[in-house]
């Protein structure tokens, strides 16, 4: 709602009161300034309502599924699969896609990201007699250094693309468009029901594999469930935000610190905190070096490291 | 009010046996106390028992053979207490002792009031209850292995499966855990085996006493049978001498080598 051009933000609510039937306002904002707004700002907040949501949650469950509190949702290779991916359409010239039906941009960086944690699971559950997640884990860098290998390939052999590769890695939400927000939103409602659904289940995971089965959990379904509807929900997010880090980190361990550990809170919070979060960070990200952009993900790390280091140095101090 | 039968049970760990055709039938209420040198196969049966490691032959409840598909099932019927259990530090008593209602939800449903009750119970018939809202990284180590125990209860399983239960408490604290557990056999009828390395403490709580070896039971019986000096020296390699008491305990005494 804030940003260079454009109405002043106050009267933004007012409008938008003006809008709904039976209620006449004057807001005193333009028919261009209302284009400014509907069309060009309302998308991108929602956008950054349902990516931050969707990296929150699923960084909270690969954290939950892998009992590792370092894990991000990038984990087993989404990233990298989707960099190869928006790579791949970038080299095919930009300018040639442009008269297609559909972007293919968010279409090859979802399917890339499917692909890679695809692979990272056939190759994982291959080598995996015992009951380990730290094959998994591996098998997830191993993936992710191939597929990194591939992009720089590919990159050195196409020059001129690397600054568009370069700034879609940082990450943006200055493209959106409604169209981003409906494609997205069924994979994102869905991977966050599946998720808040397994809410118990993780907390039962807590006290690791052996325990969990002996409590008579079916801890292979729990993680494979977890795992593909976190992977799903994040290439989603992925494809039409690039990679906005440390958000499925900052975010879940906000919550824990606050609120505790137990996934009953962990996740819920997480989607509430990560969508008001990546609004929020959204702010400096247009207006810091106006008229450019700053890359949303140079704004989350650089706001996001010194605050979550500030909570942890506080808590620390309590007990 | 439950019986519990090893039929045949084998073990095997990348091909090593380790478990070698174990046979047991214990009668409901009994205590069953496995004992032998490391690596006889203590452990493996208990976690054959609950489900954690592939076996051949059978574990069989009521003469009901548990089917190795249903974790819910068996978690109904086996609770099981691992030697050194995984407590998150940043769980608070109450959802810890709250996991061992698992078996008993919907794969995605959540508590009900009726397991909230059972817990309550059970955290008050433990005297937990001053602990219900403590994080289980503050408990010393008497209050872990009460809330570890107060789980199992919670999973309201006739057999109870204790493994070295006593391993990292002080001698008062060994005493009070080994009561509690006697204790709660006698109220609920609970069928329990328990791996054990203090032998005079086993001898003193268990009904019987199932030597192993290499995977093998050696020797079954209570105390006076099973703990004598000569089977001690060919199974465990030590020399001791067995005392036994006015009221019938059995006392191991280790001795030193007679060349030092």
């Amino acid at each position: 709602m804030i940003g260079p051009a454009g109405p002043q933000w106050w009267r933004v609510p007012i409008e938008l009161l003006d809008r709904l039937p039976l209620i006449t306002i004057d807001s005193g904002v333009s028919p261009e300034q209302w284009n400014i707004v509907w069309q060009i700002r309302m998308p991108r907040v929602v956008l950054a309502v349902l990516v931050g949501a969707m990296l929150s949650i699923s960084g909270a469950s690969y954290q939950g599924v892998f009992r590792n509190p370092l894990v991000d949702p990038y984990l087993l290779g989404v990233a990298a699969g989707a960099g190869l991916g928006a790579t791949i359409v970038f080299t095919l010239r930009r300018s040639a896609t442009e008269t297609w039906w559909i972007d293919p941009l968010p279409l090859a960086a979802f399917i890339g990201g499917l692909v890679a944690v695809f692979a990272t699971y056939i190759i994982g559950s291959a080598f995996n007699k015992t009951r380990s997640t730290a094959t998994l884990v591996l098998a997830g860098i191993a993936v992710t250094a191939l597929t990194t290998a591939i992009q720089t390939f590919v990159l050195q052999r196409n020059n001129d693309v690397v600054r568009q590769v370069y700034s879609w890695i940082l990450g943006r939400l200055s493209s959106a468009t409604w169209g981003d927000v409906r494609l997205i939103m069924p994979y994102v409602v869905s991977s966050c029901v599946v998720l808040l659904m397994h809410r118990r289940l993780l907390d039962v995971l807590r006290v690791g594999d052996e325990e969990a089965t002996a409590l008579g959990a079916n801890i292979r379904r729990v993680r494979l469930t977890v795992v593909l509807a976190a992977t799903l929900g994040t290439a989603s997010a992925v494809a039409v935000s690039g990679l906005i880090g440390f958000v499925g980190i900052i975010v879940p361990h906000t919550v824990r610190l606050i609120f505790g550990a137990s996934y009953r809170r962990v996740l819920p919070l997480s989607i509430l905190f990560g969508a008001t979060f990546l609004v929020l960070a959204d702010i400096p990200s247009r207006v810091l070096s106006d008229p450019a952009e700053t890359p949303i993900g140079v704004v989350t790390a650089f706001f996001g490291a010194p605050f979550f280091l500030l909570l942890l140095r506080a808590r620390n101090n309590r007990s | 009010m439950s019986t519990l039968g090893f039929c045949n049970l084998s073990i095997a760990y990348d091909g090593v046996l380790a478990v070698n055709g174990f046979n047991d039938i214990l009668h409901s209420g009994e205590w069953l106390c496995l004992i032998g040198p490391n690596g006889a196969g203590k452990s493996s049966v208990l976690r054959a028992a609950a489900g954690l490691v592939d076996y051949s032959g059978s574990v069989a409840i009521d003469q009901q053979e548990i089917p190795t598909t249903s974790a819910k099932w068996r978690a109904q019927n086996i609770a099981y207490v691992p030697q050194t259990p995984l407590m998150p530090d940043d769980m608070t008593v109450f959802e810890f002792v709250l996991l061992g209602r698992n078996p008993y939800i919907k794969h995605f449903a959540l508590e009900s009031a009726h397991d909230k009750q059972v817990i309550e119970k059970v955290l008050t018939r433990l005297d937990l209850t001053p602990f219900t809202k403590r994080m289980v990284g503050t408990l010393s180590g008497g209050e872990r292995q009460r809330i570890v125990i107060a789980r199992a209860l919670a999973q309201e399983a006739p057999v109870l499966l204790l493994d070295e239960p006593t391993a990292a408490l002080d001698i008062g604290h060994q005493q009070q855990a080994l009561e509690l557990v006697d204790d709660l056999r006698r109220e609920r009828g609970l069928t329990v085996v328990s791996a054990m390395h203090d032998l005079t403490l086993a001898g003193l709580y268990a009904d019987r006493l199932v030597l192993m070896h290499q995977g093998l039971c050696v020797a079954s019986g209570d105390a006076r049978t099973v703990l004598r000096s000569e089977t001690l020296a060919e199974f465990y390699g030590v020399s001791a001498r067995v005392h036994h008491e006015a009221d019938g305990t059995v006392v191991v005494i280790p001795q030193r080598s007679i060349n030092n």
